[in-house]
């Protein structure tokens, strides 16, 4: 069931990249007649970029269903992507996806996708997204099962190092394989291989030396070369080259694909200093879901891009344990020599705090108004003595999990090149084109919705050019 | 194995030897981890019932190793899986705790070496078995009765008095309902789930059901993985043959038994009377069916498989397909010289799988069972 790429004989749609837009591309072209061929950089175990880490996806939907606990309009989805995005998106785009992400639904669960309800710690993204039964990764099983049926050819660690281009118009790809360089030509191409976050010299064109203090949240294999080479060859970028979406996760996490499991939950439980024990942010501004986004970037800011939660043993249970257990002291001060910190200044600190935490009845399932008082920066929420040993800290890093640059496309998915007007045969979709409607922030699901409805658009057209 | 074997006196359970406490400690790790991502939360049973707690005492995994149906979905679903460096395999973890747990509560305790290598002991009583009822047939009758044949009701007994075979499988089987049962207490102790919940209607009903239609092994509606990623699996099919064929034997020897003691007739029956046809049903039953899982077997993933335990696995199986076996060719043999050798065959086989039940593969359909009582339990009182 599973064909390898035939190199030697041109293919009507090469789709480069083996995530969740690769793959409802290359299904796309290929039900509509298409040969399809996908070349995936990573290993068979490793395909999917950050598709594999992902849980569900976001679709508008009028109604509630089996496994949405209510309807979910175009407005209100438009609304929420303007709010996350600060508006920072192309309205017509965006409008245009949301439309198409109603359908999407159900051409995903006719490609073999499985659905189930959300349940336990996901309730409130119950009614707007979709959860994938078994996570991401059994997602692209199916949609990798689907494909293989209907007849595309796969590569894998098959790394597309350059583009023929004649003038305008793709002629072939340059790969790099296993059995060493090849070519492949194809009458059209779907550009689907992702961003560039795990690709730190180029992180650091935005950040400087401080990205090889990053942590990269998925595989090694989303370096951005496909997507260097298509602005390398004319055409036009889009977003912000030094944004990214970074979380603060554990510092002891791998340098690639801790994935979900390194995430902490926790900051709004205690405070978080830098490895000066100084305090740097207001940990209770709003609900976690709403703010655990910003801590990537606040502590890829403090030296040496490191921090630490710190909180004690009433707090231990509030929240989910993840991958490793915290650094535990029975005093503050034994915590911070366990942690190679100053134990006389996070004790000064901790003392400050707490001297500082005005009287209030906490509760961690509302804004419950617990606060400091003459402390700079203040705690505004969950403010509570940190007093109670033992005493617990988790270590945090900034952690990148996608970036933003991209190339700008039309609502066909279609390139656009910089010196104005279409790439004749080359489309793109997923995160390489997600600035188009992703300008900044993020709202769960989002990026699968960008996969999904562009790489369907994309093989279509694809297969439409390849075959008219 | 060999270290902290000593049982102590005050405990249910056998005290962990070094070896079991490595896979409790791998699986308290695992479910930690999943815990914390619990995308497989649609799945099957073990997930939620991981949710509900935050900590995994030695009691909490044994439960939750006996739920686990190693239908493998997780592992092709994990991005963490192997090769990942963090090594997340759930169901190789699972299966190890599980077949650890069918020695440490054991009755009497000082069998627990039996697990060791259970394949050659479970082989080895089988065989013990069958000679004896050759050695015993022989040993009794001239040839001319051994060989002959033997017609019309009561043409076993003449092999063997219709008392003995009484007495000998009488015995064999209140044997090894004790020890299962012992066994059970030991394991529901362990668990610490209250007794309560087996006079539960609600939960047992919904463990009944859940064992009955092997609800779990599906990999939550997409099937099961067995040689890949890929939903290849047909062990429901073939364990649905084994289950109900081996319920169908049962029940044709119980209707043989009402049959002899109610109504005054000896077996050999009339092919078409309800003993034969049950039993004949359900020797196909747990012919077909153990063909399928021991295929099933020697094709799967070994990342999915405790493959240190496959000799039990095997050996079980084999038992209960060579019990089928040769239960049919006694009934298509039993009007020839041959009848006397399927006999001894046959009953070597059925002794030899009464002896071994409380011993070998058998326990996981009991505490599986058991665990999925829990499981509808403990589903009702999580959600209220």
């Amino acid at each position: 069931m599973e064909t390898p790429v035939n190199f030697d004989h041109p293919y009507d749609v090469l789709v480069v990249g083996g995530g969740n837009a690769a793959l409802c591309a290359a299904i796309a072209a290929r039900r509509a007649g298409a040969s399809v061929a996908i070349l995936e950089k990573a290993p068979r175990f490793y395909r999917g970029g950050n598709t594999r880490h992902t849980r569900n996806m976001r679709c508008a939907h009028d109604t509630a269903t089996e496994t949405l606990s209510g309807p979910y309009t175009e407005d209100e989805f438009f609304d929420d992507l303007m709010r996350v995005t600060q508006g920072q998106t192309n309205q017509p785009l965006a409008r245009m996806m949301i439309h198409k992400s109603k359908d999407m639904l159900n051409w995903i669960t006719e490609q073999g996708v499985r659905f189930q309800p959300s349940l336990g710690g996901t309730l409130s993204l119950g009614r707007t997204n979709s959860f994938f039964l078994g996570g991401g990764r059994s997602m692209l099983n199916a949609l990798y099962r689907t494909a293989e049926k209907l007849g595309v050819h796969i590569a894998y660690e098959a790394d597309v190092t350059d583009i023929e281009m004649d003038g305008q118009r793709f002629v072939a790809a340059q790969v790099s394989t296993a059995d060493g360089p090849r070519r492949l030509a194809a009458k059209t191409l779907v550009a689907a291989a992702g961003g560039f976050e795990a690709n730190i010299e180029w992180l650091k064109e935005g950040w400087g030396e401080i990205a090889d203090n990053f942590l990269i949240r998925g595989t090694p294999y989303n370096r951005g070369t496909l997507l260097r080479t298509l602005i390398a060859k004319g055409m036009k970028q889009i977003g912000d080259p030094t944004q990214c979406h970074a979380v603060a996760i554990d510092a002891r996490a791998p340098k690639f694909d801790g994935g979900i499991i390194t995430r902490l939950d926790c900051v709004v439980f205690g405070i978080v200093v830098n490895n000066r024990c100084e305090r740097f942010y207001d940990e209770g501004e709003d609900i976690w879901p709403k703010r655990y986004a910003i801590w990537g970037r606040l502590v890829a800011s403090q030296p040496d891009q490191i921090a630490y939660i710190i909180f004690d043993a009433p707090s231990l249970e509030l929240f989910m344990p993840s991958l490793f257990p915290p650094v535990t002291g029975q005093t503050i001060e034994e915590l911070a020599t366990r942690l190679a910190l100053d134990p006389a200044a996070l004790r000064a600190t901790v003392d400050t705090f707490n001297a500082a935490v005005q009287p209030g009845e906490f509760d961690d399932k509302i804004l419950d108004g617990c606060h400091t008082q003459g402390l700079t920066p203040p705690k505004t929420n969950w403010a509570r003595q940190i007093r109670t040993g033992p005493f617990y800290a988790y270590p945090v890093r900034p952690g990148i999990t996608f970036t933003y640059l991209g190339v700008e496309v039309d609502d066909q998915a279609r390139v656009q090149l910089a010196a104005g007007g279409a790439a004749e045969n080359i489309w793109a979709a997923g995160e390489i084109m997600a600035g188009n409607v992703l300008g900044r922030g993020y709202a769960a699901g989002i990026g699968m919705t960008i996969g999904s409805v562009f790489g369907r658009l994309a093989g279509e057209g694809a297969s439409h050019y390849a075959n008219r | 194995m060999q270290t902290g074997n000593a049982m102590s006196a005050a405990s249910h359970a056998r005290s962990v030897t070094e070896i079991q406490q490595a896979h409790l400690d791998e699986a308290e790790r695992l479910m930690t981890v999943c815990n914390s991502c619990r995308y497989c939360e649609g799945l099957c049973a073990v997930f939620p019932a991981m949710e509900m707690r935050r900590a995994f005492a030695t009691g909490d995994l044994t439960y939750l190793a006996n739920l686990c149906h190693n239908c493998g979905a997780c592992n092709s679903d994990c991005q963490f899986a192997p090769p990942h460096e963090f090594n997340v395999n759930v169901p190789k973890v699972l299966a190890e705790v599980r077949n650890d747990s069918y020695a440490r509560y054991v009755w009497p305790g000082f069998l627990a070496p039996v697990f060791h290598r259970n394949g050659l002991m479970v082989t080895l009583i089988a065989s013990l078995s069958v000679a004896a009822f050759f050695f015993g047939f022989a040993v009794w009758h001239d040839p001319d009765v051994m060989f002959g044949v033997h017609s019309g009701p009561g043409a076993f007994y003449r092999i063997m008095p219709h008392n003995a075979m009484v007495a000998v499988f009488g015995v064999a089987f209140f044997w090894a309902i004790l020890a299962i049962i012992m066994s059970c207490v030991k394991f529901w102790r362990d668990i610490g789930e209250p007794s309560e919940t087996l006079r539960d209607p609600k939960a047992l009903a919904g463990g009944a059901h859940d064992a009955a239609t092997l609800r779990y092994l599906d990999g939550g509606g997409v099937g099961c993985m067995n040689e890949s990623d890929k939903p290849d699996d047909n062990r429901r099919l073939f364990h649905h043959l084994t289950f109900y064929g081996f319920m169908l034997c049962f029940a044709a020897t119980t209707v043989g038994t009402l049959w002899h003691y109610a109504l005054g007739r000896d077996a050999p029956y009339p092919w078409w009377d309800l003993p034969v046809v049950l039993g004949t049903l359900g020797g196909i039953g747990i012919t077909i069916g153990p063909i399928g899982l021991l295929a099933a077997k020697f094709r799967r993933d070994p990342q999915l498989m405790d493959e240190s335990r496959k000799g039990m696995d095997v050996a079980f199986i084999l038992m209960l397909l060579l019990t089928g076996i040769t239960g049919l060719a006694l009934l298509v043999l039993r009007a020839t010289p041959l009848m006397g050798t399927m006999l001894a065959l046959h009953l070597g086989f059925v002794l030899g799988f009464f002896l071994t039940m409380p011993y070998g593969k058998f326990m996981h359909g009991i505490f599986r069972g058991l665990a999925l009582v829990r499981y509808a339990a403990e589903k009702r009182r999580h959600l209220g």
